[in-house]
């Protein structure tokens, strides 16, 4: 008996069962103790709310929603609208951030000093500010609706968004997509053939030129012939302003300009690191090797930087997605918005409402966390 | 044994009529313990709340927590006020961070029956409107059809502009901000064509605008909005002081006492109902758990409603409304108040 209480093992178990027992115990007692009292104070609880109607307008979404629909519904437009914005601003703060971040090691004064410049203004203005001066910045550049920039009378952009035509049957549309998938999926076998004859052989083939035709004009063409297809629902001026078609509203670019310029600025940073990580030792000897500049860091450089980068970076996206609440400073339906703002207030039930758009910020962060990690080890150095 | 129970009667009777046994009321006993009341106002708005720049609260729903706090604790001056946005409101006041709200907070069904708050009387009837650009040319809100209208996410405007127009299948975008004066800003900066709130909160913020002359309110009213003070459930004696305080003050205009008539009515008015209001008879102070020149002190340090209503909306202020229906029920308005019986 002694020496099984003595095991290792059996007291880690013990203490590790312990600590969740009691965890669990504490975050029974406090939602038990809420509920008894918001009863005592007659406030309504539980989740039947979410299948009331919402009533709530919102005037950016890709789910379809009317305000006739349910909270459940405006909840999902809402996590669309932050997944949309986050996803675009992630994509282009990389982009500009990695950019910067070459910029910034470049051995040109000019670029150098430059990118610096950008990467200390970012990193020392509060977000809130970058958000609304980019709105009102937006809208100020922009015409009134009457006085719309006007490109061939089919796109329209204003202080109201940019209003641009949507096919009314989209059945082709599906159809091309399906056609590209195919086209895509035969290109992927066909250069994986072409290198396995390459290397048996040592005869060529030229993908790139088979490339070009089917991903990109096949493609091209089969959504000329979509578009051709149907009718088209065209953005008119009507009272005050463009109706018909979709609209890209300007808070959707404010705030992905805000967060992509912003995150940037701390990307660069993350890959100045990382690229400085990488020993000079690694690069006189690709270079004695006598591998082109461009070689250098595409080959040994970047390869060995990526391991340094990626778990920094993971932190940028993850603190973008949860700074693309800010679109409710600017009235952007994201989810804080429309469901901690106008849902929390049409309904009152504050503790139901936050402890729910904790669990879905927490879900998306874990799943990215996730995915950047499983990339990382994907990516992670061989070393022997 | 008919004796016992006839003495032990008289007993009681004389027992309760010697110090009214008052039910416990735990937020009086907590403002008179702290020497202030805590009251919820608006962030910022004109003739309702509005801090001016020494920092000093002015205002309608602000002097009524002004008028309260000379009711129970015997000096106006005896408030704190906390800012509250539209979302802060509610929790604000369930969790007993404030006493009342005292806000533009419109009494709805829905609010009195799902969050633990009470409605208790009416100090503003308030109506939805639009304010628009003039160089619009929009004569009615019909005209609105296909406009982008900025409004403050979660107040019943929001929902009742989205109503209207669907009821009459016109097609217009509904712009959500968190905060009112952001709504506004946006509205200013031509993000929209329009924006929606109660023509009293408009005729105050339209004084935010770059330039005033150049926007136009409607008049006509697609909603009633009435609006008062809101108490939490529970401490009914602390909710029947909130409730007769407002009385009270729409009492004292009804029966023409005024803050600078009040000493001279108090020493020579033979109305019944002036000296039961003013603490000569009755001793209803007492009945609340308050001193007996409640009233009187209310009326002395901020005046009646109609004082309250010229000096801080009405014809005294910058905002110049009329009183329409927030005029006496003698005078062609809806405000009423029970009899002091």
């Amino acid at each position: 008996m002694k020496a099984f209480l003595r095991d290792r093992k059996v007291r880690d178990i013990f203490w590790q069962v312990l600590a969740s027992v009691a965890l669990v115990a504490v975050v029974v007692f406090f939602v038990k103790n809420a509920s008894d009292n918001m009863v005592k104070a007659g406030i309504a609880s539980g989740f039947n709310f979410l299948w009331r109607d919402s009533g709530i307008e919102v005037p950016f979404n890709l789910t379809g929603y009317k305000p006739s629909d349910t909270i459940w519904a405006l909840l999902w437009t809402g996590i669309v609208n932050t997944l949309l914005v986050s996803v675009a601003s992630v994509f282009l703060a990389t982009v500009v951030g990695f950019t910067v971040g070459l910029m910034r090691l470049s051995r040109n004064w000019l670029l150098s000093t430059l990118a610096a410049v950008y990467i200390e203004f970012v990193r020392n203005i509060p977000l809130l500010f970058f958000v609304l001066f980019w709105y009102f910045g937006v809208l100020a550049a922009l015409p009134t609706p009457k006085e719309s920039f006007d490109f061939l009378g089919l796109i329209f952009l204003n202080r109201r968004g940019l209003s641009i035509p949507t096919p009314n049957d989209v059945s082709g549309f599906h159809l091309a997509l399906l056609a590209v998938l195919v086209l895509v999926v035969v290109q992927i076998v066909l250069a994986r053939w072409a290198r396995a004859r390459q290397a048996r052989t040592g005869q060529d083939f030229p993908v790139w030129v088979v490339g070009f035709v089917l991903c990109g004009a096949l493609p091209l063409m089969l959504f000329v012939w979509a578009g051709a297809l149907t009718s088209w629902d065209l953005p008119i001026l009507r009272g005050f302003n463009y109706r018909g078609g979709f609209v890209l509203v300007p808070e959707f670019v404010a705030l992905f300009m805000a967060l992509s310029t912003y995150t940037a600025g701390f990307i660069a940073e993350v890959v100045r690191g990382g690229i400085q990580s990488v020993r000079q030792g690694q690069l006189d000897a690709a270079r004695a090797l006598g591998l082109t500049p461009g070689r250098v860091v595409r080959l040994v450089v970047i390869p060995q930087a990526m391991p340094v980068i990626i778990p920094p970076i993971t932190s940028q996206y993850l603190n973008l997605i949860k700074n693309s609440s800010f679109g409710a400073a600017i009235a952007y339906p994201e989810i804080v918005a429309v469901f901690m703002g106008s849902a929390l207030v049409a309904t009152g039930q504050a503790i139901e409402i936050i402890a729910i758009t904790l669990g879905i910020y927490l879900t998306i962060g874990i799943a990215v966390s996730i995915f950047m990690n499983w990339y990382n080890a994907r990516h992670k150095l061989v070393t022997r | 044994m008919k004796f016992i129970a006839l003495a032990a009667a008289a007993v009681f009777v004389a027992g309760t009529a010697q110090a009214q046994q008052l039910a416990p009321s735990a937020t009086l006993d907590a403002i008179k313990a702290r020497g202030h009341i805590e009251c919820g106002v608006h962030l910022g708005l004109p003739g309702f709340s509005f801090a001016n720049d020494k920092g000093e609260w002015t205002g309608l729903d602000v002097d009524y927590c002004k008028s309260l706090a000379a009711a129970v604790l015997g000096d106006s001056t005896k408030v704190k006020f906390t800012p509250t946005s539209v979302q802060q409101r509610w929790a604000v006041l369930q969790s007993g961070q404030v006493d009342l709200l005292s806000r533009n907070t419109t009494i709805t069904f829905s609010r009195n029956a799902t969050l633990g708050v009470n409605f208790q009387g009416i100090n503003f009837y308030e109506g939805q409107t639009f304010v628009v650009r003039t160089k619009a040319k929009v004569a009615a809100v019909k005209d609105l059809a296909d406009a982008t209208i900025c409004v403050a996410a979660g107040s019943t405007e929001e929902k009742m502009a989205a109503d209207w127009f669907r009821e009459r299948n016109l097609k217009v975008t509904i712009i959500n901000f968190q905060k009112n004066d952001d709504a506004i800003s946006a509205y200013d900066q031509g993000r929209c064509d329009a924006y929606t709130a109660g023509i009293g909160a408009l005729a105050g913020q339209r004084i935010k605008f770059k330039d005033p002359a150049e926007h136009q309110i409607l008049t006509e009213i697609i909603s009633n909005d009435p609006q008062g003070p809101v108490t939490r459930w529970g401490d009914e004696r602390w909710q029947l002081v909130v409730r007769w305080v407002l009385n009270a003050q729409i009492a004292a205009e009804a029966l023409g006492v005024t803050s600078k008539n009040v000493d001279e009515m108090k020493a020579k008015s033979q109305s019944a109902e002036v000296r039961r209001l003013l603490g000569v008879e009755g001793k209803f102070g007492g009945m609340m758990g308050l001193s007996d020149d409640w009233a009187y002190n209310l009326i002395k340090q901020v005046g009646n409603y109609g004082e309250s209503y010229e000096r801080t909306v009405g014809m005294g202020s910058a905002l110049k409304l009329a009183r329409g229906a927030n005029a006496l029920w003698t005078k062609g308005g809806l405000l009423f108040t029970p009899p002091f019986q």
